[in-house]
């Protein structure tokens, strides 16, 4: 399966959607999306991961990037993801303390610093 | 012999199909279903390393995986080409060494661990992978994993 993207807008936070397999081939695409939001002034971010089927390091890479690019904005990037699979990337490397992580889409979006 | 040998071009959209294969294999050995998605990382993640040295070095030839079904055990070999010199190998191996022997859940990843993928990759297959073994040398390197294929007693 490929990877699908898809935006939309709630308030002041870009929720983007993301489905099927995020690899070395896929990342960039991912990549080229959450630089274009911020770069068209989207700054706070919200990854909707639930349609993940797959996530591996590169994957990890660009969501690392796109941090670094909203908080350069003063902004945020939020998770949300409730596969048991996909959350255990996030503890192995310690990604869980780098990145707020919420289990649905409205939670994260209400959720305030 | 190994039960299934894959060489595929170094190029990132083949290693989604090396995932698929290691993945179809290891069901057929009798790795655990639930260990399958490790597996299916672990590769995966092997296979990507060996993808960006082979670009980075301007390599090639193709990475080569080799899995192997054993009475017991389960093994994936992931071959890549790109030379290192041996200081870069040793402190590969240390590094390996230390991120499989320390414990489960407890590793924080550094500044520069974050900053390369490469890193990040060996960093993944030592969470996940118990029986890891990272070599590499002048004529290129080695990542040697294996699961279980039998599941142990449970004690009484």
């Amino acid at each position: 399966m490929d990877l699908s993207l898809s935006t939309e807008t709630l308030g002041d936070r870009t929720v983007v959607r993301v489905g099927g397999e995020i690899d070395v081939y896929t990342a960039p695409k991912l990549r080229e999306q959450l630089v274009e939001l911020v770069n068209d002034g989207n700054y706070h971010l919200v990854v909707d991961m639930e349609g993940v089927d797959f996530l591996d390091s590169t994957g990890l890479g660009v969501l690392v990037g796109g941090l670094k690019r909203v908080r350069a904005h003063e902004g945020s990037l939020r998770l949300v993801c409730n596969q048991e699979r996909i959350l255990k990337i996030f503890r192995i490397t310690g990604l869980t303390k780098v990145f707020p992580i919420h289990t649905s889409v409205d939670d994260a979006v209400a959720a305030t610093d | 012999m190994a039960t299934v040998e894959l060489l595929f071009s170094a190029l990132p959209e083949h290693v989604r199909t090396a995932r698929l294969v290691a993945a179809a294999v290891a069901r057929r050995a009798g790795v655990d279903e639930a260990v399958l998605d490790e597996v299916r990382l672990a590769v995966g993640e092997a296979c990507s390393r060996a993808v960006g040295l082979h670009a980075s070095h301007g390599i090639s030839t193709p990475v080569r995986v080799v899995l192997t079904e054993d009475e017991k055990k389960f093994s994936i070999e992931v071959a890549d080409d790109a030379p290192r010199p041996a200081a870069v190998a040793a402190a590969l191996s240390a590094a390996a060494g230390a991120a499989s022997g320390a414990p489960r859940g407890e590793a924080v990843p550094e500044e520069g661990v974050l900053g390369g993928e490469d890193d990040m990759g060996l960093a993944v297959i030592s969470g996940l992978v118990d029986d890891v073994e990272v070599t590499a040398g002048e004529s290129g390197g080695l990542i040697r994993m294996s699961w279980p294929t039998t599941p142990a007693p449970e004690a009484a």
